[in-house]
C-alpha cells in the first residue's frame, strides 16, 4: 500500500507543477498594472519603482514564476491586499468553519442518499423507483442558492425555527452551532445526495443481479439479511470511492451556500476575494483547493484497493 | 461537471440514428425533458414579440406589487415586470448555455481528437494538461477566471467555457482511441488517406454520439454556473435581466416580495431539469446495451 501511494504521489507532482503555472499566469496575463494595485493612493515613480524592485516585476517571466513557487513551497502564498494577512493564514482560519459544513452536508448526504438508492434499486421498476428517481434529478437540477432562499424564505422568515445566518463555532458553543448549520448544510447535501443515490441504486442494482446473492437467497436467507449484509456491504465499495471524491467537490460547492447564509468561511472567502481584486488569496486558494482535489483522488484510490481485496495484489 | 459519457461506436450510421430516434421518442422523460428545453428556447426567441413591458421599463406606481392581471409574477423592487424580465432572461440563460458548451466543444474536441490520433508527446502533454485542470473545482475555476476577465456575460460564458473544456478533451480523447482500434480505421490509413480526411470522415462522425450527450448535460450544468455568476454579480450586469441577477436582488426583499425570488428559481430548476431528462435520455438511447 506505502508503495502505491508513494507512485500515486509521483504521479500528482506533475500534475500540481502544472496548476501552478496555470495559477501563475492567470495573474501575469491579467489586463493592468498589479504594482498600482499594490501603491494604492500613493503612486509616485518612486514607489512604483522600489514596489517593483520588491516584487521582482522586472525579472524575466520564468524567474519571478521559480520566485513564486519557492515560496509557495516554503508556505508563502503572498500576502492580502486587503486584510494584509498571510493568504496561508487567512485560508487556514476559514477552512475549519467550510469543513464543518461539509462534514455535516456529507452526513445528510449519506443518510438519505443511501438509503433511497438502496430502497429505488431494490423495488425497481415500480412507483417508488420512479419517485425516488425523479426526486434525485430534481435535486441535480435544483440550484442550491435558490433552495437556500427559499428555505430561508419557509424555515426562518415564515415559520421562525432555524436562523436564517451566521456562524456560530462548535468550540463555543455547540448546539447553536449546529443549529445555525443546519439549514446550510441541508442545501449543500441534498444535491449530493441526489448524486449518492443514484450512485447507489446503480451500484445495488449490479450486485442484486450476481451470483452470490442468488446463492443467499437459495439458502434461505431473510431478504432484509441478503439486501443490508451481503448486497448493500459489497456495493458500498465504489460508493465509498465516491463519496471521497465528492467531498472535494463539497469545498468548492460551499462558495454559493456560505454566500446565502453568511457563513464566514473559505467559500465566501473566494468571493470577497474576487470582489475586492485580491488576486494572491484567489490564486492561492485556486491552489490548495486543486491540491486537496488531488490529495481526495489519491484517498479514494487507496480506500478502493483497501476495501475491495481483488485490487490489493494489482 | 457531469459524469464522463463512454459509449462506443458500432452500427452503421444511418441504421443506429433511426434506432436512436426511435428509442428517444419512446421514452416518455426524454420527451417531456425536450418538451421544456424547446418551451424555454421558444419564448428566448420570441421576447422581442411577445406583448409585455421591456425587460428595464420602471413603473414607480408598481414597486414590489404582488402577481395581480396586470403583472402576471409580479414587480421588481424598481417596479418592472417580473414575467418581463423572465423571458428575457430566458435569452440570456439559454445563451450562455449554448456559447460556454460551445466554447468548451470547440476548443475541447479538436485537442482531444489531435491527443488520442497523434498519440505520443501530444498525447502525454494534452493529457497532463487536462488533468491539471480537472484537479481544480469547476466552480472555483469558473469564479477564477470571470473575476479575472472582469465581471460581464461575455466573460462568464468564456470562464464557464473555458472550466468545462478539459471533461471534453478527455472524452474525445477516448472516443479516438476507441475508434482507432476499429478495422476500418486500418483500412482508411491503408489506402492512404490523409489525416485530415480520416478524422473528418471516419473520427469525427463516430465519435459525436457520446458528445452529444456530454453536451446536452454540460448545457444543464453551465447554466446552473452562468446563473451562480450573474447570482455572485459576475455575470449579466444590471439592468440587463438574467435568472441568476435576479435572484441576487430578491435575496434583499424576501419578506416583502418573495415573488421576486421564486419565478426565476422555477425557470432555472426546469430548464436545467429538461437538459438532464434530455441528456439520460439520449445516453440511454445511444447505449448498444439499451433495449
Amino acid at each position: 500500500m506505502l508503495s502505491f501511494l508513494g507512485r500515486r504521489v509521483l504521479i500528482a507532482i506533475p500534475t500540481v507543477l502544472l496548476i501552478s503555472v496555470f495559477v501563475f499566469a492567470l495573474q501575469k496575463f491579467l489586463p493592468g498594472d498589479p504594482v498600482l494595485a499594490l501603491a494604492g493612493e500613493d503612486r509616485n515613480p518612486e514607489m512604483l519603482a522600489f514596489l517593483r524592485e520588491k516584487y521582482r516585476l522586472n525579472d524575466p517571466l520564468y524567474l519571478q514564476y521559480f520566485h513564486w513557487i519557492g515560496n509557495a513551497l516554503r508556505g508563502d502564498l503572498g500576502i492580502s491586499l486587503r486584510t494584509q494577512q498571510p493568504v496561508l493564514e487567512l485560508i487556514g482560519q476559514k477552512l475549519p468553519v467550510t469543513v464543518q459544513l461539509a462534514v455535516m452536508a456529507l452526513i445528510f448526504a449519506v443518510v438519505i442518499g443511501i438509503p433511497a438508492g438502496v430502497i429505488s434499486a431494490y423495488k425497481k421498476g415500480t412507483w417508488i423507483d420512479w419517485l425516488a428517481n425523479i426526486i434525485s434529478l430534481s435535486g441535480l437540477s435544483v440550484p442550491n442558492f435558490w433552495l437556500g432562499i427559499m428555505l430561508i424564505l419557509l424555515v426562518s422568515v415564515k415559520l421562525g425555527w432555524l436562523p436564517a445566518s451566521g456562524y456560530q463555532p462548535l468550540t463555543e458553543d455547540p448546539l447553536q452551532s449546529l443549529r445555525t448549520m443546519l439549514m446550510p448544510a441541508f442545501v449543500l447535501g441534498s444535491g449530493l445526495a441526489a448524486t449518492l443515490m443514484r450512485h447507489t441504486r446503480s451500484a445495488m442494482l449490479g450486485v442484486l443481479q450476481s451470483d452470490y446473492v442468488r446463492t443467499a437467497r437459495a439458502k434461505g436467507l431473510n431478504e432484509r439479511t441478503v439486501v443490508l449484509k451481503h448486497a448493500l456491504r459489497n456495493a458500498l465499495v465504489p460508493i465509498v470511492t465516491v463519496v471521497t471524491l465528492l467531498f472535494g467537490e463539497l469545498l468548492a460547492g460551499a462558495v454559493l451556500t456560505e454566500q446565502i447564509f453568511t457563513i464566514p468561511g473559505f467559500g465566501k472567502l473566494v468571493v470577497d476575494a474576487v470582489f475586492n481584486r485580491d488576486y494572491a488569496v484567489v490564486q492561492g486558494i485556486v491552489l490548495c483547493t486543486a491540491i486537496a482535489f488531488i490529495a481526495m483522488n489519491i484517498l479514494a484510490d487507496a480506500l478502493y484497493r483497501i476495501l475491495n481485496p481483488r485490487m490489493r495484489d494489482q | 461537471m457531469t459524469a464522463v459519457t463512454n459509449i462506443p461506436a458500432d452500427a452503421p450510421l444511418p441504421r443506429r440514428r433511426s434506432r436512436v430516434w426511435q428509442r428517444l421518442r419512446g421514452n416518455p422523460s426524454a420527451l417531456f425533458g425536450g418538451a421544456l428545453v424547446g418551451f424555454f428556447l421558444l419564448i428566448a426567441i420570441l421576447a422581442p414579440i411577445l406583448p409585455l413591458p421591456g425587460p428595464a421599463a420602471t413603473d414607480w406606481n408598481a414597486i414590489r406589487k404582488a402577481p395581480s392581471v396586470a403583472h402576471w409574477l409580479g414587480t421588481d423592487e424598481l417596479g418592472r415586470d417580473v414575467l418581463s424580465r423572465m423571458v428575457w432572461g430566458a435569452q440570456a440563460s439559454l445563451l450562455a448555455g449554448v456559447v460556454s458548451v460551445a466554447i468548451a466543444m470547440g476548443i475541447g474536441i479538436p485537442l482531444g481528437v489531435m491527443a488520442g490520433y497523434a498519440r505520443g508527446w501530444t498525447d502525454a502533454v494534452i493529457s497532463r494538461v487536462t488533468e491539471a485542470l480537472l484537479a481544480a473545482p469547476f466552480l472555483i475555476l469558473a469564479i477564477a477566471l470571470a473575476a479575472f476577465l472582469g465581471p460581464s456575460l461575455t466573460n462568464a460564458m468564456i470562464a464557464i467555457g473555458l472550466s468545462a473544456m478539459p471533461i471534453f478533451i478527455r472524452l474525445a480523447r477516448g472516443q479516438t482511441l476507441q475508434v482507432m482500434t476499429e478495422d476500418y480505421m486500418e483500412s482508411a490509413r491503408a489506402v492512404g488517406l490523409g489525416h485530415g480526411v480520416i478524422i473528418w470522415r471516419y473520427i469525427m462522425p463516430n465519435i459525436f454520439p457520446p458528445l452529444l450527450v456530454q453536451a446536452t448535460l454540460a448545457i444543464a450544468t453551465a447554466i446552473i454556473t452562468e446563473a451562480s455568476l450573474s447570482f455572485l454579480g459576475l455575470g449579466q450586469q444590471p439592468p440587463a435581466p438574467s435568472w441568476g441577477s435576479m435572484l441576487n436582488t430578491a435575496k434583499g426583499f424576501l419578506e416583502q416580495a418573495p415573488w421576486m425570488a421564486l419565478w426565476p428559481g422555477v425557470a432555472i430548476f426546469l430548464v436545467v431539469l429538461g437538459f438532464n431528462l434530455l441528456g439520460d435520455g439520449l445516453r440511454d438511447a445511444l447505449d448498444p446495451k439499451g433495449s
